[in-house]
Formats: C-alpha cells, sequence, structure tokens
C-alpha cells in the first residue's frame, strides 16, 4: 500500500467542498435549526462554530478508528454515545474556562447533538473511511457550518442592535442621527432563515452548477 | 458486513458506556472546582454591579471584600438569623421553602461615598427558564439604589435585554412603597413609562414575558423581606 501525502488533492477536497460546493447549511440544508437560534450576535455564533468544529471533528476520528468493531445493528446508538459524550465535555469546558459564553449558548451548546450534519457525517463518512480523511472532513463539514453561522451573526448582530461583538459601530459612526434606526425583525428568527437564503441566492448566482434542474 | 453476535453487541455497548461514563465522570469533578469559583466571582460581580460598581473576573473578590463589609441572614417576619453565612444560601433552595422557613440573605455595602446600600437576591421565572438577580436599596429601605439581572436563557436580543445597562438604570430611583406606606414594587409596563413615575419602568419589547417575570419576581421575593423593610424604617421614624 503506498502512502498517500497527509495532504493530497484528493485530502484537501475533503477540507475544501463542505465549505463552499457541499456546504452542509447552504446546500444540503442542514442543521438549519441551530442556525436560527444562536446567530442574533456575532460571539456566540463564533463560539458555537468551533464548538461545532471540535465535536465534529473528534467524532469523526473516534468513530472512524472503531469502525470495524461497530456493530452495524447499534451503529446509529454508538455515534450518538459518542457526539453525546463529547458535547457534555465541550459544555463542561466552556462552563470552566469560557464562563460568559457558555452562558449565552446556554442550551444551544447541549444541542450541539441534535445537529443533524454531525450524525449525517458519521454515518456517511467516518464509517466507512480513515481516521485522517474523517477529520478532515469533519473539519470541512463544521467549518462549512460555521462559515454561514458567523455570515448571518454578522448581520444579524450588525443590522438588528448596530453593534459588533457588542462594541456599537453604528453609533460611532454617526449614523443613528442621520435618522437610521435599527431593524427589530432582524433579532428574530425568521430573519436568520431569510440571509441564510440570500447567501444560497448568492452563491448560486455564482457558482451555476449547484442551480436545481427545476 | 460481517454479522456480530447477541454477546459482542452486549459487550461492545458495556464497554463503550463504561469508558464514556468514566470519562465524563473524571471530567466533570475535576472541573468543578473551576466552575464553582467561576459561579462564586459571578455572584460576587451581581451584588457589586447591584450596587453601581465594576468589577473584572480577575478583582471581583478585592472590590468584594472592599465594598460589601457585612452580611446576614433573616428570616421573614426580619428577625436575625445567627450561624449561617450570607454569600452561601442558595436564594433557590430558600424561595421553594414555605415562607416561615426561609433564610434570606443581606448583603451591606458601604460605599467610597459613606453611604450604605441592602443589597437583596430576587429570582423568578422568565420564558425559557430562571431569571435572578440582586436589587441594593438605600437606607430607607424603599429607593432603589440599583439592580442588576440576569437569566439563564432568554432570547438572545429580546427576553435576554433583562441584563443589559439600559433595562437596569431605569430601575436606579424608584421606590418599593408608595406615600403611604405600603409595598407597590415596581411595575414593568409596555410602551412608555412616564420618567416621573416612581413604580414603573419600560419593559422590553418583544420580551413581554420576561419583563412582566421581572415585574413578579421582584413583588414576590422582595414581599418576602417586607417584615424587615417595615421593621428597619418604623426604626428610623423614631
Amino acid at each position: 500500500m503506498s502512502k498517500e501525502p497527509l495532504f493530497s488533492s484528493k485530502n484537501l477536497k475533503l477540507l475544501q467542498e463542505p465549505i463552499n460546493k457541499s456546504n452542509p447549511i447552504t446546500v444540503q440544508v442542514l442543521g438549519i435549526c441551530s442556525a436560527l437560534a444562536i446567530t442574533v450576535k456575532l460571539e456566540p455564533s463564533i463560539v458555537m462554530a468551533l464548538s461545532v468544529v471540535a465535536v465534529m471533528a473528534i467524532s469523526n476520528v473516534v468513530i472512524s478508528l472503531m469502525r470495524s468493531l461497530i456493530p452495524p445493528r447499534i451503529r446509529i446508538i454508538v455515534q450518538l454515545t459518542v457526539i453525546a459524550a463529547l458535547v457534555i465535555l465541550v459544555d463542561e469546558f466552556l462552563q470552566a474556562f469560557a464562563y460568559d459564553v457558555s452562558k449565552q449558548l446556554s442550551v444551544f451548546v447541549g444541542l450541539i447533538i441534535t445537529n443533524c450534519i454531525i450524525m449525517g457525517r458519521l454515518e456517511a463518512f467516518a464509517m466507512g473511511n480513515k481516521p485522517w480523511p474523517a477529520f478532515l472532513d469533519g473539519i470541512g463539514n463544521a467549518a462549512g457550518y460555521g462559515i454561514i453561522l458567523i455570515i448571518v451573526g454578522f448581520f444579524r448582530e450588525l443590522l438588528g442592535s448596530g453593534e459588533l461583538f457588542g462594541y456599537p459601530v453604528f453609533e460611532k459612526i454617526g449614523l443613528y442621527k442621520t435618522g437610521y434606526e435599527d431593524n427589530g425583525l432582524m433579532i428574530l428568527p425568521p430573519m436568520a432563515l431569510i440571509i441564510v437564503g440570500v447567501i444560497i441566492w448568492v452563491q448560486r448566482d455564482k457558482n451555476r452548477e449547484l442551480v436545481e434542474e427545476n | 458486513m460481517k454479522n456480530y453476535s447477541n454477546t459482542y453487541i452486549f459487550v461492545f455497548s458495556a464497554i463503550m458506556v463504561l469508558v464514556v461514563a468514566a470519562l465524563l465522570s473524571f471530567a466533570a469533578l475535576k472541573l468543578a472546582p473551576i466552575q464553582e469559583r467561576n459561579v462564586e466571582i459571578e455572584k460576587k460581580r451581581n451584588i457589586l454591579s447591584s450596587l453601581r460598581i465594576e468589577s473584572t473576573a480577575d478583582n471581583a473578590d478585592d472590590i468584594y471584600d472592599e465594598y460589601v463589609t457585612k452580611s446576614y441572614v433573616i428570616n421573614n417576619q426580619g428577625e436575625l438569623l445567627e450561624g449561617v453565612d450570607a454569600f452561601e444560601v442558595n436564594i433557590k433552595e430558600q424561595l421553594g421553602l414555605v415562607p416561615d422557613e426561609r433564610k434570606l440573605p443581606v448583603y451591606v455595602g458601604e460605599l467610597e461615598d459613606g453611604t450604605t446600600h441592602y443589597v437583596f437576591p430576587v429570582r423568578g421565572k422568565g420564558l425559557w427558564g430562571p431569571i435572578w438577580g440582586y436589587v441594593a436599596l438605600n437606607e430607607d429601605y424603599s429607593t432603589i439604589y440599583g439592580a442588576n439581572f440576569d437569566h439563564q436563557g432568554e432570547t438572545p436580543g429580546l427576553g435576554a435585554e433583562i441584563n443589559t445597562d439600559a433595562f437596569e438604570q431605569q430601575f436606579i430611583g424608584k421606590e418599593l412603597f408608595n406615600e403611604q406606606g405600603e409595598f407597590v414594587s415596581i411595575e414593568v409596563v409596555k410602551g412608555n413609562a412616564p420618567p416621573d413615575a416612581e413604580h414603573k419602568v419600560d419593559g422590553i419589547s418583544g420580551g413581554t414575558i420576561t419583563s412582566k417575570g421581572v415585574q413578579e419576581m421582584l413583588y414576590d421575593v422582595l414581599g418576602t423581606y417586607v417584615s424587615y423593610f417595615k421593621s428597619k424604617k418604623q426604626l428610623s421614624y423614631e
């Protein structure tokens, strides 16, 4: 068996494709629920993105390492157990070392367990691939998810509260004096869907391959 | 696909569960002291915040020791209870007891300008989960000197706004007692509360249930302190 370079073009593709061409949110339309819930502000969006990267990469590797040991009949339970254990660990670590952010994310850290992207990748990729590609696939998909969260969080915080990371951007540049008002609609969950919709539109406009047939 | 025997599946699951359980218990035990410390620091910062003193996670201990000079525990008749550390009292547990058995903490803050303020913990229900906070009163036990609120999982941008300065600062100068000396607490109203309204503050648009939660929390919990407030007020009239 010839040794494949760590970052062969095939492996790189695992990392890059989910960020754009097979993005979990905008192309596969998975994991929408959390994209609505925690993107009101930028900071929790970023922490959520990082938490998902951690859970996803590690769970992909763990499942990949165990893939020949896992009895197929209980594989879903095994996957869930691994994800749940990692999510609890992430939650505990956030509570210990990033207390303020962990308070903001509150229940949504726990809800990473229900993020369909993670189980989707475990089932579709990690069960049949070696640890290293599984790791890259995990990072790639979580990053694809995270990027969308961060974009949505950016626009919602900026347009909804006129702030970024809690810093009053619009107030500092004097926008309110011109009669501008924050768009309260941005704070409500439906606006996240609309922003995701706009991202999907822009992405398909740039990348015609993604446009569906009918 | 290999065929696994039932025995294999049972052994596999048993080992997996043991490993996961051991890992999680280990992490929880190791991290618990750091987490408890975070909670303690946060409590100190919240109490300081109700006294309108800014603090950071690093200096909260020192500032707390400097300004919060005394603390004690009373019952709902306003009588002092000896031998209980106010800081250790869990207000959540106490509010679960019948009113007569509650141990109610009082924190005394002495500020640089020579004024003394009394801080009372409050706790209630928001839309999604518990909300809590600290209210600091002037020496007349009626005028609010400062307030600090927090929540577990209120909607960011809506109910979660109760822990913003904009919301909390509205409480400054409001009165818990009316001119007849009755306890009326503070009403959180929809729309604009007139600035001279002594018992009203603006609620949060889109956060009505949380706003009402704050109102009920203040009425219910500060209500259990009323005998204490009154006994203290009486003294000051004499």
